[in-house]
């Protein structure tokens, strides 16, 4: 393992030190337990946005900490979830007294300890709401396993989600968006190398010289098949196809219901694409694969949305959501309409995404 | 034969050193089928739990197995948090104000730790996960002492039960957590989160079988 570190067990620690000397414009950073905040936090009255999750996705989470996006982020040791008193004591620092939305990427840990956070959260009077991302269509099946994975969705519902609560859309509304978003964005992964977690010092699988491996999510996991390398045009064509013509996705998530005060099941759908969709296209780096590769799988995802009657609105292109060093890319489709868009557009300030401000 | 607050503590520290001892093993496990951290966070939560036991070494057996609970749930992350957090901290509430524990006694914790971990982590038996070592370890606990086994024996034939439910986990398709989404391909792994609940149980059998030994000398 060859890494730019000083030791493994305080790589998390030390990023956020120089976070917090990089960016003290727009972001502090709370130590032990550990989450970055906006500067200019609290806001009164403004509903607040935070997520989480493991590190080693930079800049998800943190990177997309200020104006217009998330209020606060709590980052996990690496490609671990974060800890409820993480997520607790972020939402008692940020919160503007309008309410929390926890924006929860479908992964177990994730899922269990973001519940547990607000369970906590509430017990100290702070309105709080849950919305889940899983939108990675590698997982076909929500029966028998722990359902779609939350990856490149994330990125575009905190970016959406954080400009509405900027303009002032009340808690509700907040949470009923993000789950919008999430049943309209659909995403595929694949690595072309395997990245390695400092702690564990060796890679997390291994993949031979001529393999890659399709349908990862974002935490080193292996994926769903591993076949023969192929070329840029190929890979992109058969993950852009997996994502537009995936079929219904139904699959139950909980969420609180503030009604009732207690957790619910929820029934959820996500439409298929229909040729004439506006859709925001995203192709992202893992991590390791440099930006002169990622133009190259986005002229040919824009070649096969046309073709497939879907009209590119919006696009990202970079690096969002990594992992680690991981050379690979993901490709994620979001359903658009004018609030969307509009919500899109608005100004953005933030380490990770910055435009408008 | 009861055991006394001074032997839960014993348990606890031995539960860090074998936890510790097993950190690559298990690791390795999770880097099969998960994310290859499960022996790093639960070597990271238990050293948290043994800097946290100073303050409440003196208090009953309910309040230091709730202690440890919170240490874990704020400290190992992933899903092993929340399970073994709420394990612990339900197996405190079954023996809150007791400072010696009758067999009963460490059967209801571990039967609270049990339904602790299935109301968490919403995983039925055959899903390859912690509950396929926990539940026959409790089962196999309660049918000994039935049968008028003590302290010691109940638990070595729970730790057989959590062992072979360990190893039965070996031709399981994974339906939970990050193994669930390698579909066939997590057939012929070990869970590891039912390995580190094994090498739990391991520990309240090792601490019991020498307080029996010594006892008898």
């Amino acid at each position: 393992m060859k890494k730019l570190i000083n030791h493994p067990a305080n790589v998390v620690k030390e990023e956020l030190e120089g976070i917090a000397l990089a960016y003290p414009d727009l972001v502090k950073v709370h130590f032990e337990p550990n989450f970055i905040y906006r500067a200019d936090a609290p806001i009164p009255g403004k509903v607040v946005v935070i997520s989480g999750g493991g590190s080693g996705h930079e800049p998800m989470h943190g990177g997309f900490v200020g104006g217009g996006m998330l209020d606060a982020a709590c980052p996990g040791e690496v490609f671990t979830s974060p800890t409820p008193d993480q997520m607790l004591e972020a939402a008692k620092m940020v919160h503007g007294g309008a309410g929390v939305l926890y924006i929860v990427k479908n992964y177990t840990g994730d899922v269990m300890n973001f519940e547990m956070a607000a369970d906590m959260a509430r017990a100290e009077g702070i309105r709080v709401l849950n919305i889940l991302i899983d939108d990675d269509v590698a997982v076909k099946d929500s029966l028998y396993t722990a359902g779609r994975r939350g990856t490149g969705t994330t990125v575009l519902a905190e970016k959406i989600c954080g400009a509405a609560a900027e303009r002032g859309y009340d808690l509700k509304r907040v949470a009923d968006l993000c789950r919008r978003v999430n049943i309209n964005g659909r995403s595929m992964g694949m690595a072309l190398t395997p990245c390695t977690v400092p702690m564990a010092g060796k890679p997390t699988f291994e993949l031979a010289e001529d393999e890659m491996e399709v349908g990862i999510g974002i935490h080193g996991e292996p994926g769903r098949e591993r076949m023969k390398l192929k070329t840029a045009d190929e890979i992109t064509e058969m993950m852009a196809l997996a994502i537009i013509e995936d079929p219904p996705y139904r699959r139950t998530v909980r969420e609180w219901d503030e009604e009732k005060a207690d957790w619910v099941e929820i029934e959820l759908e996500d439409p298929p694409f229909q040729p004439g969709d506006p859709v925001l296209a995203f192709v992202n780096s893992m991590g390791g694969t440099p930006d002169i590769e990622l133009p190259i799988v986005y002229r040919k995802l824009h070649e096969i949305c046309t073709k497939k009657g879907l009209r590119i609105v919006r696009n990202l292109i970079g690096r969002y959501i990594t992992s680690l060093e991981m050379q690979g890319v993901s490709i994620t489709l979001l359903r658009m309409d004018d609030e969307l868009i509009d919500l899109w557009d608005a100004p953005v300030k933030t380490p990770g995404l910055r435009w408008g401000m | 034969m009861a055991i006394t607050t001074k032997e839960v503590l014993i348990c606890l520290h031995r539960m860090a050193e074998v936890l510790e001892a097993n950190r690559e093993y298990l690791t390795s496990l999770d880097a099969a089928i998960g994310d290859a951290d499960h022996g790093i966070n639960m070597d990271r939560g238990f050293k948290a739990v043994l800097a946290k036991l100073p303050s409440v070494e003196d208090k009953d057996a309910g309040t230091i197995l709730k202690t440890v609970g919170v240490a874990l749930v704020s400290t190992v992350g992933g899903a092993g948090g929340p399970l073994y957090g709420t394990a612990f901290m339900q197996a405190g509430m079954a023996v809150a104000g007791k400072y010696e524990l009758e067999p009963q006694d460490v059967l209801a914790a571990l039967d609270a730790a049990l339904k602790g971990v299935v109301m968490r982590g919403k995983a039925n038996l055959g899903d390859k996960t912690m509950v396929d070592a926990i539940t026959p370890a409790v089962n196999a606990m309660r049918s000994a002492l039935e049968n008028g086994a003590d302290l010691a024996e109940a638990l070595e034939h729970a730790v057989a039960a959590a062992e072979q439910g360990m190893k039965d986990t070996i031709p399981m398709l994974a339906r939970k957590g990050r193994a669930s989404y390698l579909g066939e391909r997590s057939i012929g792994h070990q869970d590891p989160g039912a390995t580190s609940s094994y090498l739990i149980i391991k520990v309240m059998a090792d601490v019991a079988r020498e307080l029996k030994a010594e006892s008898k000398n």
